[in-house]
């Protein structure tokens, strides 16, 4: 009798809101609490000992923690960049080829099936400073003779990560801006033309400002799991050589089940909830801003 | 005559150029994978070679029958966790299809207050880290004592998938004319008719595709599975990954069979999927 005086939509939503908030953000209200304590998984009564901002304040002072925060940031900074560039680029390859299209548009999803798991695996392999594809080619080439130590370097580690993200996820971009190509009406271009516009002008001022929205569903989706590098950088490096790629996401884990420092691990995690909505946010709001501007019926 | 010969000179180089670009692309996407296969394929002497062994000599399929044939060989149960895999995945997204469903259709059809609000809500939850949640929920299913069981993974899943396919089904719903539903409650039809017989057909192709991309996204997750999965009463294959390093050495060759059994099912249902998929995450704003 009170269900029904509920309206349409709310009871339409309330399965997908009991689901999220039980199993969401009930749990984040539990860690964001014991975030307050000095719990650890090895003494189970800390966890009622409050502490107030001490885990804040020490995750906040300590240089490891800033160091990974920005080696994150560092991270998804080139890497969604160059996800965004080579995606462009080609996915206007793919819409100029003439001929066999269908198969260059299912080739080009192929990265998007495989599970972060998997392309951290993958270019471990292929990375391996010893019997690695990268290696072997370079050296049967002869452009180096000796082995280059592309997951025991530090710098050449975190690089080797990139790589692998992009590969990963270049496709997603790739796909919804080529959607928006094969979307795009045909005359503006053709009167840009006849305009007179060079290539790039045409792509610059008519082509572009069609392909934005498509560009920021690809960005939105691209954030809403970008801790995803948490799977390649477990699998390829764990971190390491000497924490040289430790990500925010990584030093949680480690907080959390290697230290056992449970509270600690949660307050860091915290910081990186932070980051994953503040991007989610601006993306979102990029994404609403752009649909109006090309003024498109959603 | 000139500007001829030389514009068509131009135009010859920049078709070649767009081949080799597009050539090239494609080979960095290929290969890696091509190269997972083939090693599955060769024996671990001709993987480990100093110099390298470009063209394999012999090719066997041993490394997957070694995998398949129980915990014996590698020491690795395959099976138990295909089986766990498969379990989770597929009730998981039964479950999250079902409230993706009436969740997608509210978005789609109603008008409420604070709509674009919980939307944004909905996808934030989807945001968080896996990391960062598989802490509080090792905490919980450790107290309740429901961990390293299948129904904690397929619950996590549930929650985890239903925000995107939201999304998507929203997408596939606003596809589907408004007056097609009002003309059959027009012409007779309950509500709950005109949805299951007008607007479900309709959009059916893309609840499907909702549908496997939810399956694919637990069927890849690793980051929760592996904290809240212990033993082969619940690991996934993504975590069983794993057990091939967990030696001093790493069985490249095994992990490349297990990598293409994982890869398989999933490349399989994306080929199926990927006009619809595309289609519902612009909004259909496509006709792909």
């Amino acid at each position: 009798m009170k269900l029904s005086k509920l309206s349409a939509p709310t009871l339409l939503l309330l399965p997908a809101f009991i689901v999220l908030a039980v199993f969401i953000v009930l749990p984040l209200m539990f860690s964001l609490y014991s975030s307050f304590t000095p719990f650890r998984l090895t003494k189970p009564d800390t966890l009622w000992v409050f502490i107030g901002f001490r885990n804040y304040v020490n995750v906040l002072t300590n240089a490891e923690f800033w160091v990974a925060f920005g080696r994150t940031v560092l991270l998804l900074t080139i890497a969604l960049n160059a996800e965004m560039l080579l995606g462009l680029g080609l996915a206007l390859l793919v819409n100029k080829a003439t001929r066999g299209q269908r198969i260059l548009r299912t080739a080009m999803m192929f990265p998007m099936m495989f599970s972060p798991v998997l392309v951290g695996f993958q270019f471990k392999f292929l990375f391996n400073d010893n019997i690695g594809f990268v290696n072997n080619a370079l050296q049967s080439l002869g452009l180096t003779d000796r082995a280059i130590p592309w997951l025991i370097d530090g710098n050449l580690a975190l690089f080797s990560i990139i790589v692998a993200e992009v590969w990963s996820s270049t496709a997603v971009f790739a796909i919804l801006i080529l959607a928006g190509l094969l979307a795009m009406p045909k005359d503006p271009v053709e009167a840009a033309h006849v305009d007179g516009c060079t290539p790039w002008q045409t792509f610059r001022y008519v082509t572009w400002p069609y392909l934005m929205p498509f560009a920021f569903i690809a960005m939105t989706i691209r954030s809403l799991d970008v801790a995803r590098a948490y799977d390649i950088v477990k699998i390829m490096t764990d971190g390491g050589p000497a924490k040289r790629t430790e990500l925010l996401w990584t030093l949680v884990g480690r907080t959390a089940y290697g230290d056992a420092r449970m509270g600690l691990a949660n307050a860091m995690a915290y910081v990186a909830i932070l980051l994953s909505i503040v991007f989610t946010v601006y993306f979102f709001r990029k994404l609403a801003a752009a649909r109006q501007q090309i003024g498109a019926e959603w | 005559m000139d500007t001829n010969a030389s514009h068509r000179l131009r135009r010859r180089l920049l078709k070649a150029a767009h081949f080799v670009g597009l050539f090239l692309a494609m080979a960095v996407i290929c290969l890696p994978g091509l190269w997972i296969v083939l090693s599955s394929l060769r024996p671990t002497v001709e993987i480990m070679a100093k110099p390298p062994v470009w063209i394999p000599e012999t090719l066997s399929l041993d490394a997957y029958r070694a995998m398949f044939s129980g915990a014996g060989q590698g020491g690795v149960p395959v099976w138990d966790y295909f089986r766990n895999s498969l379990i989770v995945s597929v009730t998981s997204t039964v479950i999250a299809l079902a409230i993706g469903l009436s969740g997608g259709y509210a978005f789609a059809r109603y008008r409420f207050k604070a709509k674009s609000a919980i939307f944004l809500g909905f996808m934030l939850t989807r945001a968080v880290p896996g990391i960062a949640l598989s802490l509080p929920l090792f905490m919980l299913y450790a107290r309740t004592g429901i961990i390293d069981t299948h129904f904690s993974l397929i619950l996590t899943y549930v929650a985890l998938n239903v925000p995107f396919t939201i999304w998507l089904i929203d997408g596939f719903f606003r596809q589907v004319p408004k007056d097609l539903a009002e003309a059959a409650q027009i012409d007779g039809c309950t509500p709950w008719q005109a949805f299951w017989q007008v607007e479900f057909p309709l959009a059916g192709p893309g609840i499907a595709s909702a549908g496997i991309f939810a399956f694919l996204t637990s069927w890849n997750e690793y980051a929760l599975a592996s904290q809240i999965t212990r033993s082969v009463n619940s690991k996934t294959l993504p975590v069983g990954l794993l057990d091939y390093t967990a030696e001093f050495t790493i069985d490249w060759r095994g992990m490349c069979a297990l990598a293409v059994v994982m890869i398989v099912p999933a490349l399989t249902l994306t080929f199926i999927i990927q006009k619809h998929l595309v289609s519902g995450l612009t909004f259909g704003a496509v006709k792909g």
